[in-house]
């Protein structure tokens, strides 16, 4: 652990502060809390809201997972693993079943979360009325009143012009039948995961100062039509590795003659699937 | 007709600091009636119209709304309470269409979407709905799909007023719904207007400065000076034998051709 920086980096007061912060977040599941969000160091758009939020809730026995689209070894997830190694002085895995906390960017572990774990989101942009409405007072007070029935004009649209809703990622949900919420920017196919989860889940925005949560086993469901349900997407094939069929793909261009596979996008599900063949082979 | 007013309107006052724009506004408004309010610009028409819609607060006075539940005090109400009880009874047609409608979705969509905020989630009736109040507001319903921004100035227009009245309001305003548009697309808009409000019997508040439109749409008119009410009367009785002063004026000021 390094000398000369706090216990994770952030002061206590800062910390104490965006705890009071996650606190009623979790007390209205869905609802956007400001923050007085920090500097940190590395530059916005690189998880300085998830780092500040993991900050906050950490402890010297936490075991922490860090995942960028789904991998545990990309730079984003390599060096927020590092930074909190270096400040908290804290163990990390890659294991989604070993860490009590998992800072996540674009993805939810295959493996699901057991209670008592929190997954904390990198979140870019908080707010899911932000398209159809760029000012703030506005979606506020759109919030305040539950007028929602615009954001269904985007999956309209979807239908309208393609036939089915082609919105793949930061699928708008709504939470415990109130707030609307930006899963942040997950694929389609891990929206089911936020639903009921038993883990603690936390999204934190840093550029935009907002802070929200899903208390566990909070319900979560993605908007859609009564004739035009909502579908997560599928592969015509399994993962290239692990042969998994439900696992969501990453398509990898492996040549310049238009070859392509797709592997699973958590490394960790993968790797776990195939040293499981190991063993039992 | 039926026993109550719509629409009751006492006393109502706006000021914007120390300028009065309405001052002791009182006047009716019965289902299924065309209420015209003309005046020239500055007379606090619009300011009337955005007061009752809720765009304005009001220094003072009651606007008595009948709702399916008892009476309103529009005046009064909370955002919240207006959403809830009042929903979408009432239409608002702005001057500009470019105001009423979204331009960044297609037309479709833009009939869909108050339909939408009333909780319709069935994509493939608000599809049917869509196309069925293009046709309606003599719009191609082969151009659901386009965006309202390459529209014209009179189908945007009209595209407008099929937002407003897909949910079946009972009370639209309409400010100047048919200014800046050339004569002959006027005479059809206002064809389309008249024959609609027949149709759904809906009650109609229309402001605009066009006796013209007025006569031809309005059963009953009132006329705004500086904030006031100086005359009100049937449409006909008005136009044709004012007694006020400044109503004379108005009328005496129209060309005929």
């Amino acid at each position: 652990m390094s000398a000369g920086y706090n216990f994770a980096y952030l002061d206590e007061q800062t910390k104490r502060m965006i705890r009071r912060a996650i606190l009623k977040a979790v007390a209205i599941p869905g609802y956007q809390v400001p923050f007085a969000g920090r500097e940190m160091p590395l530059p916005y758009g690189w998880g300085t809201g998830g780092i500040q939020v993991t900050a906050s809730v950490i402890g010297p026995d936490d075991t922490l997972k860090v995942i960028d689209q789904g991998a545990d070894d990309t730079t984003n997830a390599v060096s927020i693993r590092k930074f909190f190694a270096r400040t908290a002085g804290v163990a990390t895995t890659t294991r989604t079943a070993e860490a009590s906390i998992i800072q996540t960017r674009h993805r939810i572990p295959e493996t699901p979360l057991k209670a008592g774990q929190i997954i904390v989101f990198q979140v870019p942009i908080p707010e899911p009325l932000r398209w159809l409405e760029p000012r703030e007072t506005l979606t506020r007070r759109m919030h305040a009143l539950g007028d929602y029935g615009a954001m269904h004009l985007k999956l309209y649209e979807d239908i309208a012009r393609f036939g089915r809703i082609t919105t793949a990622y930061d699928y708008p949900t709504l939470v415990n039948g109130r707030y609307l919420m930006a899963p942040s920017p997950i694929p389609r196919l891990d929206n089911p995961k936020l639903d009921r989860s038993a883990a603690l889940q936390l999204f934190g925005a840093g550029r935009e100062k907002r802070i929200y949560a899903l208390p566990p086993h909070t319900p979560v469901k993605s908007l859609d039509f009564e004739d035009h349900p909502f579908r997560v997407e599928g592969w015509s094939q399994p993962c290239a590795r692990c042969g998994a069929r439900d696992s969501y793909l990453d398509e990898i261009v492996i040549d310049d003659r238009g070859g392509r596979r797709f592997v699973c996008s958590d490394t960790d599900y993968c790797d776990g699937r195939l040293a499981a063949e190991a063993r039992s082979s | 007709m039926s026993e109550t007013p719509l629409l009751r309107v006492q006393g109502l006052t706006k000021r914007f600091g120390q300028r009065v724009a309405c001052l002791d506004i009182d006047f009716e408004l019965w289902p299924g009636e065309v209420l015209g309010i003309v005046g020239e610009s500055g007379s606090g028409k619009t300011t009337l119209l955005r007061c009752i819609a809720g765009h304005l607060d009001v220094s003072a006075g009651e606007i008595l709304f009948a709702v399916h539940d008892g009476l309103v005090d529009l005046a009064a109400i909370r955002e919240g309470e207006r959403r809830r009880r009042i929903g979408h009874d009432l239409g608002f047609v702005h001057q500009n269409p470019r105001d009423g409608l979204r331009l960044a979705v297609s037309a479709g969509a833009n009939i869909a979407e108050p339909l939408m905020n009333a909780g319709m989630r069935h994509y493939g009736s608000l599809r049917r709905i869509a196309a069925d109040w293009l046709a309606r507001v003599e719009i191609d319903p082969s151009r659901i799909d386009d965006n309202p921004r390459h529209f014209s100035g009179g189908m945007q227009q009209r595209l407008q007023i099929a937002r407003n009245l897909v949910t079946s309001p009972r009370l639209v305003l309409m400010d100047e719904p048919t200014g800046g548009l050339d004569v002959s697309i006027q005479a059809r808009l206002l064809d389309l207007i008249r024959q609609l409000a027949a149709d759904l019997g809906l009650a109609v508040l229309l402001v605009t400065h066009d006796l013209g439109v007025a006569r031809l749409l309005a059963h009953r008119l009132m006329v705004m000076q500086e904030g006031r009410i100086v005359e009100a009367g049937l449409t006909d009785q008005v136009l044709d034998d004012p007694h006020e002063a400044y109503t004379q004026l108005l009328v005496s000021s129209v060309l005929r051709l």
